[in-house]
């Protein structure tokens, strides 16, 4: 993880030792706060989305397993599920509700995909700027369009 | 594991090889698991709760849910911690994230096992 793409950005740093010391590069993390002002290449966009999505799953995970529970524990149960989406729950509106379950639908997918592209690059050795380059675009473009699809049907458009 | 002599090992105690080894694992074992419940949920019949919970009902499957749902909380203890050692620079505040990240996993472990086996 530490080496990722979005990780580590050289910037320099002035020596106090000498004046004649010349500036080394230093390595650090780039903040949560500094990504936006960042160009990233496809393969760093890809990088920090996987972190985010991950963190995102993390947060919700309540949210996933009372879906869970919900859902399989009765008859009874699996209807006060349904009708989450269609009425909403604890004056949240069923819009919201769907927005979150398409978030998640979005975080799954691409984190997927995006764990795919490591263990591919891992076992094939796939470790090119070209192949990095593409993969990631891969990435990016499949996701995106599975999350359109099951968002479209969440929202019943089809 | 030799800490002395010859063959004594001078670098690290391989966190980092074992982490990387998890996270792939424990993701293999959740695709595998998405995979089955896909192919079943998938399978002809009519949608409704006979059908969701059918996905579920063999014990071969419950086996199988039960080592995701561990994977899981393995797989997002690998992560999460990551996260929080790379942006939390303060001691107090990071072992405050990673207790509170470990009882988060730990409770979502717990409530999605009774659920599995209220079943």
């Amino acid at each position: 993880m530490a080496l990722e793409s979005f990780g580590f950005t050289p910037i320099t740093q002035a020596s106090t030792m000498t004046d004649s010391a010349k500036t080394r590069p230093v390595y650090r993390n780039i903040h949560v706060t500094q990504i936006l002002s960042y160009r990233l290449p496809p393969a760093g966009i890809v990088s920090i989305l996987h972190r985010i999505s991950g963190l995102l799953m993390f947060v919700l995970l309540p949210f996933v397993v009372w879906m869970l529970d919900a859902s399989l524990t009765s008859e009874i149960s699996y209807d006060g599920f349904t009708n989450v989406f269609a009425a909403g729950v604890a004056g949240l509106p069923a819009w919201f509700v769907k927005l979150v379950t398409l978030g998640l639908l979005w975080a799954y997918l691409l984190h997927f995909i995006a764990g795919v592209r490591h263990v591919w690059m891992d076992v094939t050795h796939s470790v090119s700027k070209a192949q990095g380059h593409s993969s990631a675009l891969v990435t990016l473009v499949l996701s995106t369009l599975l999350t359109l699809l099951l968002g479209a049907k969440l929202f019943g458009l089809y | 594991m030799s800490t002395f002599g010859s063959k004594r090992i001078v670098v690290g105690a391989h966190y980092g090889l074992r982490d990387w080894l998890a996270q792939r694992v424990t993701a293999v074992l959740m695709a595998l698991f998405t995979v089955a419940v896909l192919t079943r949920f998938l399978m002809p019949g009519e949608l409704g709760y006979d059908h969701w919970a059918g996905v579920f009902a063999p014990q071969w499957m419950k086996v199988l849910t039960f080592v995701a749902i561990l994977a899981l909380a393995y797989h997002a203890w690998v992560g999460v911690r990551d996260i929080w050692m790379d942006y939390v620079k303060s001691v107090g505040v990071r072992l405050a994230l990673q207790v509170f990240s470990i009882v988060w996993l730990l409770g979502c472990a717990g409530w999605a096992i009774q659920v599995l086996w209220r079943l």
